[in-house]
């Protein structure tokens, strides 16, 4: 009995997939469990397991193709069965989009192209050619302009490239700055990239913002953190897990920032997940009930994970407040975007020596700048001043995060 | 300018012409003592007498073959259809006589003959009464055909066919008789085989011919609302049709739309169609949409009659459909 391999749909938001690479050669024997491809959603990028034994027949999609989800992919069946039913049913199929996405390895390194040209990959993985409907201006102007129509987004009847296509990408040709040869070079999205751009439309235009900034103070939060490294505590806490911590204690007293707006009401969590923001968003869950080395030890294991990608849906869903730390990349402060239905995220700046006045005198302190930006709609400007002032204690005086 | 009626300019165009030339006489049902049908020879009995504005009994077949045999002599006659549903009584006559005698005869005859008269569906006259058959007479090789839209181009291009030396359908607008336009003093003549940009555009370009022109600026107006810049053509001349007029604008729009009045198959905007695709192929961002009449014949009731010509929204959809919108 032959065995359908198909994209699977992995979360409500996925639509499509990219099967990044196939593990297995048409011919090779395959037992249930085995790895088959890699692929990668608009989330992660996980392993495509079989779900049956046989020989793994015929592989209907070359790796990079972006298939849509419950599309056939690749047929395992006995060596010697009839495979041509599921065959057919594959051949009216829509066609997987030619375009490769962009690795997803660590390091990714693209290689040069030309304006919106299909990269000079290797013959060996380019997808096979897709025949591109255009219509004959279309066709000419593409030419002439030398244009790949099959990067051409089309717009027209049955995915026909029509002229205001052709002139929607020379316009972005022509958008990119002239020195520079080739002007631009176009890059398909990834999958999380994509994922990103959609949910940063979905906050920032319907989510009215409003950002709060205070300074902190962290020579003791620094000091102490020295101090667990001194008695080789069972892990190593960083600032951000101590940040983690200080928002899970404040959150349980501002719980009007661990809410979402949700139609005409406003969602109060009984739980605290805190996001950490990176490409992808580690959630560290129900942190009102953690202290400071769980949290440091999840966090690690997560962030481990996160940078493989290899972390499972529900370790990157269901944040309740988030936040983003970009002080190791030297920013003074700034202000984050709120990830929907979130009501703040918290955006944390470097921790830098500045001179203060202490006492009447002036020391220099190493301090860091936190901005809060909050959904209006959930929470006022004096609240969000409050939570900060709540937070900058949790943080000042830091014994408080060692209790339970 | 002065502004005249269409059918007060085709009048002009005739006396004048038969002014000019003592050879022309006019030949028809009623185009004498009635002063024609839709009064186009009005007045012209008074001034030329009975031996050049001839009253002829309801014999189409009959008085065209006498028209043909006085240009074989000399003469230059032009012979009314009171409507053009009734020549097709004379059809013999024009597709085997008018038109092939000058090939048939190695160019020692010539055939200087127009047969003109109102054409185009008009309001509840029925089925055998109210239709475009324009594209019929477009069918037959050797022979031309024209129909103005204006006053202006009704005057000058009757003056012109009058003038050339080979049989000229010419076919006015029944509906467009009461039509006013400025049309210029004196003698001017509009050469045959020349479309006219009516209406200035850049997104799609509209080919119309005779009253359908009027639905084509008027659809045009409208769109011009929605931000779509038609430009409107007035191909004045069916047959040779102006091709490097229409080609000029389809390179600039990349779209066409063309309305015609009559049915749809074999009509002529199939075979401008084809014509445009053959030699401007690259120019298309879309294919070429046609505004016709239904293949039925034309109903009586006025609701029904209406449903099978076109109209402006017709035209208005075709246009936007060019423009995937």
């Amino acid at each position: 009995m032959a065995i359908r391999v198909v994209m699977p749909k992995l979360s409500d938001t996925m639509t499509e997939g990219v099967v990044i690479q196939w593990h297995k050669h048409e011919g090779d024997r395959v037992e249930s469990g085995d790895t088959l491809a890699e692929i990668e959603t608009d989330k992660a990028v996980m392993d495509l397991e079989a779900f049956g034994s046989g020989t793994l027949r015929k592989i209907l999609v070359p790796d990079q193709s972006t298939v849509p989800a419950g599309q056939l992919i690749a047929v395992i069946a006995a060596p010697d069965e009839d495979i041509t039913p599921l065959l057919a049913e594959a051949g009216k199929a829509p066609q997987p989009t030619a375009q490769p996405t962009t690795p997803p390895s660590a390091t990714p390194t693209p290689k040069p192209r030309g304006p919106t040209a299909q990269p000079p990959s290797d013959l060996a993985t380019k997808p096979p050619a897709v025949e591109v409907k255009a219509s004959p201006l279309a066709r000419r102007m593409a030419e002439e302009a030398g244009l790949d129509l099959a990067m051409i987004t089309p717009t027209g009847p049955g995915g026909r490239v029509v002229k205001e296509d052709v002139e929607q990408a020379l316009a972005a040709r022509k958008a990119a700055p002239a020195a520079a040869v080739p002007a631009y070079e176009a890059r398909p999205m990834s999958q999380i990239r994509k994922t990103i751009a959609r949910k940063m439309i979905q906050s920032k235009a319907p989510v009215p913002h409003f950002y709060v900034t205070n300074e902190i103070d962290m020579e003791r939060a620094l000091t102490m953190k020295a101090e667990l490294a001194d008695r080789q505590a069972p892990i190593k806490v960083t600032i951000t897990d101590m940040i983690v911590r200080a928002l899970a204690i404040t959150l349980t007293r501002f719980s009007q920032f661990n809410a979402s707006f949700q139609d005409d009401a406003i969602r109060y969590h009984q739980s605290i997940h805190i996001g950490v923001a990176g490409l992808i968003v580690p959630v560290i869950r129900d942190c009102q009930r953690k202290g400071l080395i769980q949290i440091a030890e999840e966090a690690r294991l997560l962030f481990e994970r996160a940078k493989t990608r290899r972390l499972q849906p529900d370790e990157y869903t269901g944040a309740t407040f988030s936040l983003s730390n970009l002080g190791m990349e030297d920013v003074e402060h700034f202000s984050a975007i709120i990830t929907p239905p979130e009501a703040a995220v918290l955006a944390i700046g470097k921790i830098a020596q500045r001179p203060v006045v202490v006492d009447g005198r002036v020391a220099v302190r190493r301090r860091m700048m936190t901005t809060i930006s909050c959904d209006h709609r959930v929470v006022d400007g004096l609240q969000a001043a409050k939570f900060l002032q709540a937070l900058k204690h949790e943080l000042e005086e830091p014994t408080g995060l060692l209790l339970p | 300018m002065p502004e005249l009626l269409y059918r007060e300019a085709l009048n002009q165009a005739l006396r004048e012409e038969m002014r000019r030339d003592p050879r022309i006489f006019l030949m028809g049902e009623e185009v004498g003592f009635y002063n024609g049908a839709f009064k186009v020879s009005k007045g012209l009995l008074d001034e030329f007498g009975v031996r050049r504005v001839i009253d002829t009994p309801i014999t189409e077949a009959g008085f065209t073959g006498v028209g043909i045999g006085a240009a074989l002599v000399g003469l230059r006659p032009i012979i009314e259809m009171m409507t053009f549903n009734f020549a097709i009584l004379a059809l013999d006559q024009i597709v085997n006589n008018a038109v092939k005698i000058r090939y048939m005869s190695g160019g020692q005859l010539a055939v200087p003959i127009v047969i003109r008269g109102p054409g185009g569906p008009s309001r509840q006259l029925g089925a055998q009464h109210s239709q475009s058959l324009e594209s019929l007479f477009c069918h037959i090789a050797g022979l031309s055909v024209v129909a103005p839209a204006t006053p202006r181009d009704a005057k000058g291009l009757l003056k012109s066919a009058i003038r050339q030396n080979n049989p000229i359908i010419f076919i006015e607008g029944q509906e467009l008789y009461s039509t006013k336009g400025d049309v210029p003093d004196g003698d001017y003549t509009i050469p045959i085989g020349r479309a006219e940009i009516k209406r200035e555009g850049t997104d799609v370009t509209v080919i119309a011919w005779s009253k359908m022109l009027l639905l084509a600026l008027r659809a045009a107006e409208q769109l011009a609302r929605d931000g779509i810049s038609a430009e409107v053509i007035d191909l004045r001349t069916l047959k040779p049709v102006d091709y490097d007029t229409l080609l000029g604008s389809v390179r600039k729009t990349g779209r066409a739309v063309i309305v015609e009045e009559g049915w749809e198959f074999c009509g002529l905007g199939a075979q401008i169609a084809t014509d445009l695709y053959r030699r401007a192929f690259d120019a298309f961002d879309a294919p070429v949409e046609r505004v016709t009449g239904y293949d039925v014949p034309m109903p009586y009731a006025r609701h029904l009659e209406q449903q099978a010509l076109p109209t402006a929204e017709r035209v208005i959809e075709a246009v936007k459909k060019t423009l995937y919108r």
